[in-house]
């Protein structure tokens, strides 16, 4: 099935907007993902939202562009982002703790000054990267078959 | 409020059994959607409803909304996510192959295979 | 070890992570499938040896205490029924290796079966009833990647109708957890229990024991809602039946079990009645099923409806008799139902078809494998010595106690025709006049009768070392009867 309506439609606007709105999308996401340690927001959302900016990119553009610009597999990223969530909280099986478990403490960083580290934070990386790749992963079954 | 959550959630499942009961693979989706928000709705107004408090048990505070209804809503909206986008998926397919999204037309063909 | 109860979980989980790190090396996915799910049998093994010595394990999940964080409890029953999921898992992953083509092995095959055996595993050790859900959509997900397995357009469509049943009955499933929790405020089951009897809110109970009933009662396939089975389970792989005939039901059943034990043991005479009444219906519809077909597989699927009849009928009786032999039953079930499908996937293999009457003469050229059928198909219905015969005896038995006399008589008569029904797979596919067979599977016959094999002389283990179980099934019932061991266990109370 080939979609008949050719690429090169004029969506100027949508392409020169998605170029820089993006990097906005993306910032928002890092904010999000961030905010999510002791405010709403966290890895699920913050994931969601980077997932739509590449979306976006897939709308404007085409698949190739986002291959080209993302060399990623998503597949893999989903693989590599259970692991690293799996692993944070089997870690406290390293401790005789119940798993799931976190530690926390305060530090103070150059730059941030005091700022509480919490091993949640690389649960939610995990569950981060696993937001991205699977829905990213279904659009592209869904998209690459046009 | 209460009453009209449970009403919406009625509405709502009203709607999904309307749509899930229609041939085409995409409304009986969509029926399936529906009917998620509609346990999702259930879940938060069993719950109970409460405005202006925040979702802490600390010894003094007396005004607290029960955190669970939404945590739950949360897992269930996220795995509802995940069965709506491989059903999409799987729909899609069946489509590709069986040529159709009428399941009236997909019945019949070689079920012993 | 305090996270001994997570184990089998856990390490399923992380080789399903690891095995999507590399989908196309097959290879190295079945040696790690493998070696992973012996890890995980070997954990299961120890423990249920923990349990047998220290009484119930539970593990509070990020420490949260008991009633408010997820707890995993692993009692009796569900170490039992980890260890015995862990074993089919090995033996069917090991026949997949020779019956699978390649290209359906690399299609994520031992990924998603890795990830089924966390959730079937996982619902059977939480101790949270939303916990629970979340677990049987790990499996239900799974399940659902793996019946599309080979995309046949006969499959795609089936597995539409799987999706469909199994998405309403997960909303279904979330709205009971919901009116449960607008009535109890809870959801750690041990909680619940405690707290069922003191609200005294009966009418609103029974909506929600029916309510799990009806949840349970579509993943269990009890008798109105079983409707989608035999065409469900016809069209995937045969080890892929061999899972879904031996687990999914058998989580619904469990479900119940543990629901009507924990939740609803104080007005069985409605809810237990017409959980009873449903089951001698389901036993009844099965052998009618199983009779009418001439087709291995839909003969064998039907037999998973009888079961699933006969195990609830246990149930629903109540006693402390009738539950041994239920769970006796149910442990019993998944290793021969296992082994049953794994047995018939070699003859289709051979005939390179699943009708009766393609099969003939069988057992002049393939002698070890027609009597090796012989003997589980005895196990199935349950002839003593084997397997099955114990646990039915129990049944039967603590029915007549109860002064039920329709209930027994219902499950002695499916027992003969169980017996009938498998027995013309003997009698039509290994009698009668040999026929030249041009099957795709005949060269690998040894690889494929060698786990099958296994799993049938565990089984023949297991009904001629029923003395060795007993002590097992019967700490396993104890929670079952007195619920206030399984309370007092999670929420540690005196």
């Amino acid at each position: 099935m080939k979609n008949p309506i050719k690429k090169h439609t004029n969506d100027v606007i949508l392409e020169s907007a998605t170029t820089f709105i993006t990097f906005i999308i993306f910032l928002f996401a890092v904010y999000l993902f961030f905010a999510g340690h002791y405010t709403p927001g966290g890895g699920f959302v913050g994931g969601l939202v980077t997932a739509s900016a590449l979306v976006l990119i897939l709308l404007a553009f085409d698949i190739k562009t986002l291959r080209q610009i993302l060399p990623v597999d998503y597949k893999q990223m989903t693989a590599i982002g259970m692991l690293i969530s799996v692993l944070t909280a089997s870690g406290a099986l390293l401790f005789n703790k119940p798993f799931f478990t976190h530690a926390h403490d305060y530090f103070n960083l150059p730059l941030f000054g005091k700022t509480s580290l919490h091993t949640a934070m690389l649960f939610d990386l995990g569950v981060y990267l696993v937001v991205v790749g699977v829905t990213m992963t279904i659009i592209q079954t869904i998209g690459e078959s046009d | 409020m209460e009453i009209i959550m449970a009403i919406a959630a009625g509405i709502l499942t009203m709607c999904a059994v309307y749509l899930i009961l229609s041939k085409s693979v995409l409304r009986i989706i969509i029926g399936t959607g529906l009917l998620s928000h509609a346990a999702h709705l259930l879940v938060m107004t069993m719950g109970g409803l409460k405005t202006g408090a925040a979702p802490v048990l600390k010894d003094g505070v007396t005004q607290y909304t029960d955190p669970l209804p939404q945590a739950l809503v949360l897992t269930a909206i996220v795995i509802s996510f995940g069965v709506t986008a491989f059903f999409l998926v799987l729909a899609y397919r069946a489509y590709q192959e069986l040529g159709t999204d009428n399941l009236e037309e997909m019945k019949g063909t070689d079920t012993h295979d | 070890m305090i996270n001994l109860p997570l184990l089998p979980l856990l390490i399923p989980l992380i080789t399903g992570v690891i095995l999507m790190l590399f989908p196309n090396r097959l290879h190295l996915q079945q040696t790690f499938s493998l070696a992973s799910t012996f890890l995980t049998i070997v954990a299961a093994g120890y423990l249920v040896y923990s349990v047998r010595q220290d009484g119930i394990l539970t593990v509070t999940l990020g420490s949260w205490p008991a009633p408010f964080g997820i707890t995993l409890v692993s009692d009796m029953l569900s170490a039992l029924l980890v260890l015995t999921t862990s074993l089919l898992v090995f033996f069917v992953v090991w026949y997949s290796m020779y019956y699978l083509s390649d290209l359906h092995q690399r299609f994520y095959y031992y990924i998603a079966v890795q990830f089924l055996l966390v959730g079937v595993n996982g619902a059977f050790t939480t101790g949270d009833i939303f916990n629970m859900f979340v677990f049987f959509e790990v499996f239900l997900i799974s399940s659902y990647v793996l019946i599309v397995l080979g995309g046949k357009p006969a499959q795609l469509r089936e597995s539409l109708k799987y999706l469909l049943i199994n998405v309403i009955s997960s909303a279904l499933f979330v709205m009971t957890v919901a009116f449960l929790y607008g009535v109890i405020g809870s959801l750690s089951m041990a909680d619940i229990s405690q707290k069922i009897t003191e609200i005294n809110q009966p009418g609103i109970l029974s909506v929600i024991a029916v309510l799990f009933l009806i949840v349970f009662g579509l993943k269990g396939a009890i008798f109105p809602l079983y409707f989608w089975l035999p065409g469900s389970y016809q069209v995937p792989p045969t080890p892929v039946l061999a899972l879904f005939g031996a687990l999914l039901t058998k989580v619904g059943v469990y479900g119940i079990l543990r629901t009507y034990s924990l939740f609803f043991s104080h007005q069985q005479e409605f809810t237990h009645q017409i959980l009873g009444w449903l089951a001698l219906a389901t036993i009844v519809i099965g052998v009618i099923g199983a009779l009418a077909t001439r087709d291995v597989k839909q003969i064998l699927i039907y037999n998973i409806i009888v079961a699933v009849g006969v195990i609830l009928y246990g149930v629903s009786v109540m006693t402390r008799q009738s539950l041994e032999g239920a769970v006796f039953y149910l442990i019993h079930d998944m290793l021969i139902k296992a082994a049953l499908f794994l047995l018939i996937g070699v003859m289709i293999g051979i005939a390179g078809s699943s009708r009766l009457k393609d099969m003939g003469g069988m057992i002049k050229d393939y002698p070890l494998l027609g009597w090796t059928y012989f003997i589980a198909a005895l196990s199935l219905a349950g002839i003593p010595p084997l397997s099955g015969f114990i646990g039915k005896l129990l049944i039967v038995r603590g029915g007549f106690e109860a002064g039920d006399l329709v209930g027994p008589f219902v499950v002695l008569i499916s027992s003969l025709l169980v017996l009938y029904s498998v027995m013309q797979i003997f009698i039509r596919g290994f009698w009668g006049t040999p026929k030249t067979y041009s099957g795709p599977k005949r060269h690998l016959m040894k690889q494929l009768l060698a786990p099958a094999l296994i799993l049938v002389g565990i089984t023949v283990l297991y009904g001629i070392g029923t003395e060795a179980v007993r002590p097992f099934i019967s700490q396993a019932v104890d929670p079952l009867v007195d619920p206030s061991i399984y309370i007092q266990a999670v929420l540690k109370e005196d």
